[in-house]
């Protein structure tokens, strides 16, 4: 049982990732390797204001922002420097890498002592009368790990809420048509390069949300958390558009949060069923490449390889 | 305001500018545009016709020369603020609406298109109301559609949508680069029917690039025929003086002409001096 709330709250912490990747792999198509260093820069931000005793909200909005200005110099390499996507992503992500060393101080925080989110969520559920702890089918389940599963679902289900809201305002719709059609923004006077760096900062600052909600949970912050982060809200997302498709916009956003616990889950089954945890990597980037290359490999065994679109 | 729309002064354009390969795509073009008037711009391929487009648009940087809209100096305006003032409709269908995104998406983001966008809902009952009354003016059946992906539409259908989108609000310069080659004949003449009443209702100054003589007798109160860069032949009040294809026609002619002889002349005196 434990378990399984451990890998809720874990999978609703990661939506927030997904929801990131969202936002730039399926509204502006291109993969933007940012995502990597501000999840780690997120956890880094928040434990080092963390142990130094700022409130968990300071210290995770602060996170936020770091993520966000990433995104931001992301997109000033791409959009004025010219510099393609892909590498502007990782030059960022690369860079960030010493910064995150730098706001930490050491490769590894703990933040066992420190009053994270978690502590505040139990503190939230002793006010509502909430038992320290509780029996849930047969077995002991503390009341903070159910506080702060409740937390995490408000604040993943909110923040998918806010974002369909978002997107279907007239400046979501503007950068939903930057991304779909440049050249048809631009003729509609739609500043095409503010968009993608407003992309970048909203796509990064959700990504920086994750990884400081995260590090708050696992109770530290390591210098790797990031590695591997746009593969993971990658394999999130691909689950959620199999489980609930892509036919609207909320199902599309609300399959981003689904697949990313559903994710969890299995990732949780499979680690009790036997499989060896340092193998997730390894898995999860088998099962993206799975999902994007198995349906053609299925539909047009017959043509050559030329003949489909990349993916 | 004096009667004068869009001004070109000595504006060109080279391309591999420097190289022996440097092809001056506009040549020092002087133009100047009257407001509420149709000029068709007709050219062979290469001509320059295009790169004049694009370079009014701000999807082409000048490297010499000033371009006022309205009196005003656009020169150094990028693309989508120029965007605010002057709407365009691309050869491609696809080009012109954003295939992910519904009909009715597109409909308000062309709305939108002279003034600042913000946190407003992009679709509410009333604005979806009055796209259906719109739409169904088209008279193609797409007032049912508006939360159609308009990726799924036909091309005759989007080039319809694009124009429509291109004059919903009403743009101080439309830009019409042969919008409608990619279409079938009966698509085409649709969107020429729709394109001229749009012109027509909003007294719209308007610069097209076409290849068809017949659309440019048509529709063109003045055909502009570019060559190597420049304005060849400036016909005006073409429609009052009933100019027809084949005089067109006789002026590509003698362009063609021209051309030869400046060929065998050079021909000539190199192998005579050289």
């Amino acid at each position: 049982m434990n378990l399984l709330i451990g890998a809720l709250t874990i999978g609703l912490i990661l939506s927030l990732l997904g929801l990131g990747v969202f936002v730039t792999y399926r509204i502006y198509r291109t993969l933007d390797l940012t995502a990597d260093g501000a999840f780690g820069v997120g956890a880094a931000v928040v434990a080092a204001l963390l142990v130094r005793g700022a409130p968990a909200l300071v210290a995770t909005v602060v996170a936020v922002m770091a993520g966000m200005l990433a995104g931001a110099v992301t997109g000033f390499l791409h959009t004025r420097l010219r510099v393609t996507p892909l590498l502007a992503g990782v030059l960022t992500s690369t860079a960030l890498y010493s910064v995150s060393l730098f706001v930490m101080g050491s490769g590894n925080i703990s933040l066992v002592s420190a009053d994270g989110f978690v502590s505040v969520a139990e503190r939230l559920a002793h006010r509502v009368g909430l038992p320290p702890s509780l029996t849930l089918f047969d077995t002991n389940v503390g009341g903070g790990s159910i506080a702060s599963l409740g937390l995490m679902l408000v604040l993943a289900a909110g923040t998918a809420v806010l974002l369909a809201l978002f997107l279907n305002t007239e400046i979501g719709t503007a950068m939903r048509a930057a991304g779909n059609n440049p050249q048809m923004a631009r003729a509609l006077a739609i500043d095409v390069n503010g968009m993608v760096v407003l992309g970048l900062c909203l796509a990064n600052g959700l990504v920086a949300l994750s990884g400081a909600l995260m590090a708050q949970y696992e109770g530290f912050a390591n210098i790797q958390m990031g590695i591997g982060a746009l593969v993971s809200g990658l394999a999130n997302l691909l689950l959620g558009e199999a489980l609930l498709g892509r036919r609207t916009l909320g199902r599309w956003i609300a399959g981003a949060v689904v697949g990313a616990v559903a994710f969890r889950l299995l990732v949780g089954a499979a680690i009790r069923a036997g499989l060896d945890p340092n193998a997730l990597k390894l898995v999860t980037a088998a099962f993206v490449l799975g999902v994007l290359v198995l349906p053609r490999l299925l539909r047009r065994a017959s043509l050559p390889a030329e003949a489909g679109e990349r993916v | 305001m004096s009667s004068v729309a869009l001004r070109l002064e000595a504006v060109s354009h080279a391309f591999h500018a420097g190289t022996p390969n440097e092809v001056r795509a506009l040549d020092s073009v002087e133009l100047e545009l009257e407001r509420g008037t149709f000029t068709v711009v007709l050219g062979t391929n290469g001509s320059g016709k295009s790169s004049l487009l694009n370079a009014i648009a701000g999807s082409l940087a000048l490297s010499e020369g000033h371009i006022l809209l309205d009196g005003r100096e656009i020169t150094q305006w990028p693309e989508s603020r120029r965007a605010r003032l002057i709407s365009r409709v691309f050869q491609n269908p696809f080009t012109g609406t954003a295939a992910d995104l519904t009909v009715a998406e597109n409909l308000a983001l062309a709305e939108g298109r002279g003034g600042r966008r913000w946190l407003r809902r992009t679709l509410d009952r009333d604005r979806r109301a009055a796209f259906e009354n719109t739409v169904a003016e088209l008279g193609m059946g797409l007032e049912d559609r508006l939360d159609t992906p308009i990726g799924v539409l036909s091309g005759g259908q989007r080039q319809a949508l694009t124009v429509l989108m291109a004059t919903m609000v009403r743009p101080s310069l439309l830009l019409l680069d042969e919008h409608t080659a990619a279409l079938d004949p009966r698509s085409a003449e649709q969107v020429i029917r729709l394109t001229r009443r749009a012109v027509t209702a909003g007294n719209l100054t308007t610069l097209m690039v076409t290849h068809s003589l017949s659309e440019a007798v048509r529709l063109g109160d003045r055909v502009l025929l570019m060559h190597r860069g420049r304005v060849a032949y400036d016909l005006q009040e073409t429609r009052r003086r009933r100019v027809r294809e084949s005089d067109l026609l006789q002026l590509f002619d003698q362009l063609r002409w021209a051309d030869r002889l400046d060929e065998s002349a050079a021909e000539m005196l190199r192998r005579a001096y050289v």
